[in-house]
């Protein structure tokens, strides 16, 4: 037996490694997904007044900051006890909107297209952002306009594309301008036609990768996600609805504060993050999946015209719950375009001005929880204050953390499928990275580690010991 | 009235009235002295020593806050030595508490981040001690973080000198200093605080600022300290 280590795993955000378990035919048995870094916001926001959450939860994470920042002003109104007004809210799914567009552009373009355009087994020293400058320069600044718009959608609102503070505990911190207004409506046409293409490009591909599509993750599991009161998509607000993997809804409408009666976490002593799962079923048979595709699965419906009709092309070509993990980039491209088309709906509503935005209150509550969903999946921030709303505790369920049972499983099915032989090819281990890609983790999020992320994979023996590993920079 | 001098400062003749100190007239004359706990309308108290200044024949170097002009007296505000000197003390006010601008709710309204600036200071050269301080959120309307007190004592004199309260004070010696209110009670159970915020205005930084303010939007207003004195007929 042997064990191979991918280390680090690239083209991810955050720091992890993977290793192999092969036996003594060559064949794989067993892998683990390691999350190596941990960062601790839990615990140091303790004696925090809690107004102050939403700025400093934000330094979790620099791509989507956004997200963490609107969880957290969500649990702020919860220990407010206040309903923020109309236009705070309508303001806040705008931002929000402008975070889901430059995240997912981001994914598929800079992160994924290289595997999927140029290929799983294309020479790695190209299989990159800058490869595919090179080989489909149109494409890529296609995804550069992309993640620029929503980039600018952030900026204009909230003055900073990174860690702005316009977010804040009941509401926003200023109304929106109607200059900024009618800049981002102009953007529109142009941020339609580009999540198209993405779309259509995508389409055009996946002839190419029925293997993958077999084998990346393809498996049964609970879904998870936010709808609204319709059941239709809402990713800045609603209940939570888990399906299961008949497409049963086990559980509807679940609010923020009664999230702990159906998620659990469980913790193993190889990676620093948490494994998440559906309590009534167990664990780890509660393994559930969020993001794009998790999202894709619960909905009824996206509730916008055009990614309705490619929802429902996509559910006639793969049924009505895709069990396959590589279709996180078809689910998430849907999205992409919903998130414009929403966008422009909030744009051209003349509310979108209202001058107040804005609710003021004392900690009234001693718990609050703010859920999410940011662009990878569900995310929960639930806090706990003293009476004088200086924070006691703090629990944090990053959306990543919710696919890592899936993602190990899936880490597993790639492995045995693509990885044999006791001689390492960089082609296989690329697909197990890329299953990992798939779920565009956001790793240093989910453990609240730091910087970018490097995987790597080892090849263990039966008696644990290093047969191979190979790190990004090696060669193979 | 009271009588005149004439003094030096940086080679140019100035007058002054007898009894200002340096720090006064010298930023009546155009010259940038940086300080941190002396404010305008306040007595000077010389706590922080960003202010100090070479005064010829004295070999130390002098708080300009607390240091009264003299007939013939020369000054230096500006030298080598002062810029180092004045970048040290930025720097250990720095290292002694927790202050992390990025995340402050006075972050861009920081008179202690826009003199570290000032100041050059980019580095800082000594540990940090990061102490475990509270936080006392126990008032109504505002909130006091030890973590980004300097122990300039504005908010002390403030209290006293202006509104008479006198809920502020200054307990324990060295680096064990701490901002008390009243018998170093919470400050929302305080029986001498009339609420009246001056010591929020007065504050250079996050560590007395109002509730409910997220990063950033702490402004404070600590002109309105002299103001209020000089509409009072001036400093008592």
């Amino acid at each position: 037996m042997r064990v191979v280590e991918i280390s680090p795993v690239t083209r991810i955000e955050g720091h992890a490694k993977i290793t192999l378990h092969l036996n003594d035919d060559g064949l794989v048995e067993d892998s683990q997904f390691h999350v190596t870094q941990v960062r601790g916001f839990e615990k140091f926001c303790e004696g925090r007044p809690f107004y102050e959450m939403p700025s400093l939860m934000a330094r979790i994470c620099g791509i989507c900051p956004v997200s963490h920042l609107l969880a957290s002003a969500k649990a702020c109104d919860a220990v407010m006890a206040i309903r923020i007004p109309a236009a705070g809210e309508r303001l806040r799914h705008v931002v929000h909107l402008g975070q889901i567009i430059q995240s997912h552009a981001l994914n598929f373009f800079h992160l994924s297209a290289p595997d999927l355009l140029l290929g799983m087994d294309s020479a790695p020293a190209k299989r990159n952002v800058v490869g595919l400058v090179e080989a489909h320069p149109e494409i890529a600044r296609l995804g550069i306009q992309l993640r620029k718009y929503g980039q600018r959608v952030i900026e204009r609102l909230a003055a900073e594309r990174v860690h702005p503070a316009w977010i804040v505990p009941g509401g926003v911190a200023s109304p929106m301008s109607e200059a900024a207004r009618d800049e981002l409506l102009a953007g529109i046409p142009a941020a339609k036609e580009g999540a198209e293409r993405a779309l259509a490009l995508l389409k055009s591909v996946l002839d190419r990768f029925k293997d993958e599509v077999a084998n990346f993750g393809n498996f049964d599991s609970v879904y998870m996600g936010m709808v609204d009161a319709d059941g239709l998509m809402n990713l800045y607000d609603g209940g939570l609805r888990f399906r299961d993997a008949e497409g049963e809804i086990v559980a509807d409408h679940v609010p923020a504060e009664a999230y702990s009666d159906f998620i659990g976490e469980a913790v193993e002593k190889w990676s620093y993050l948490k494994m998440p799962y559906y309590k009534p079923m167990g664990y780890p048979d509660g393994l559930y999946r969020v993001g794009p595709l998790g999202r894709i699965n619960v909905v009824d419906r996206c509730g916008t015209p055009r990614a309705d009709e490619e929802l429902e092309a996509f559910r006639a070509a793969y049924g009505r719950i895709v069990t396959s993990s590589f279709h996180f980039h078809y689910a998430r491209l849907i999205e992409l375009l919903y998130a414009v088309e929403k966008l422009e709906i909030f744009l051209k509503d003349p509310d979108i001005l209202d001058t107040r935005v804005r609710a003021h209150a004392g900690p009234n509550a001693r718990e609050g929880v703010g859920i999410a969903e940011a662009p990878r999946g569900t995310l929960i921030h639930h806090y706990r204050v003293d009476g004088d709303g200086l924070m006691t505790w703090a629990n944090l369920i990053i959306a990543t953390g919710n696919n890592n049972l899936a993602m190990n499983k899936s880490i597993l099915q790639v492995a045995r499928h693509f990885v044999k032989g006791n001689k390492l090819k960089e082609g296989m281990l690329n697909r197990v990275e890329a299953v990992v890609r798939a779920y565009d983790p956001c790793l240093s999020c989910s453990t609240h580690a730091a910087g970018q992320m490097p995987m790597e994979v080892q090849l263990l023996g039966p008696d644990g010991a290093v047969l191979d590993r190979i790190a990004q920079a090696d060669e193979v | 009235m009271s009588k005149q001098v004439k003094l030096k400062i940086d080679g140019e003749y100035v007058t002054a009235e007898a009894g200002q100190m340096v720090l006064e007239v010298a930023r009546a004359n155009g010259k940038f002295i940086p300080a941190l706990c002396y404010i305008d309308g306040l007595k000077g108290l010389g706590a922080c020593r960003l202010c100090l200044v070479e005064v010829t024949g004295i070999g130390r170097l002098l708080p300009a806050c607390t240091t009264p002009v003299q007939d013939g007296m020369s000054i230096v505000t500006s030298s080598p030595r002062l810029a180092e000197c004045r970048k040290m003390i930025m720097e250990l006010l720095l290292s002694e508490r927790n202050h992390i601008c990025s995340v402050c709710v006075s972050n861009g309204n920081c008179e202690l981040q826009t003199l570290a600036a000032e100041l050059g200071v980019n580095h800082v050269q000594f540990p940090y001690r990061y102490p475990k301080l509270p936080v006392d959120a126990s008032h109504e309307r505002f909130v006091v973080d030890h973590n980004r007190c300097v122990l300039c004592s504005r908010c002390v004199r403030v209290c006293r000198e202006v509104e008479g309260a006198n809920t502020w004070s200054i307990i324990s010696r060295g680096i064990n200093a701490m901002l008390a209110a009243d018998l170093n009670e919470p400050w929302g159970g305080s029986s001498s605080c009339t609420n009246c915020g001056k010591c929020f205005e007065a504050c250079p930084t996050g560590a007395i600022a109002m509730k409910g303010k997220a990063v950033g939007e702490n402004a404070k207003r600590a002109e309105r300290i002299a103001r209020l004195v000089n509409a009072r007929g001036g400093a008592q």
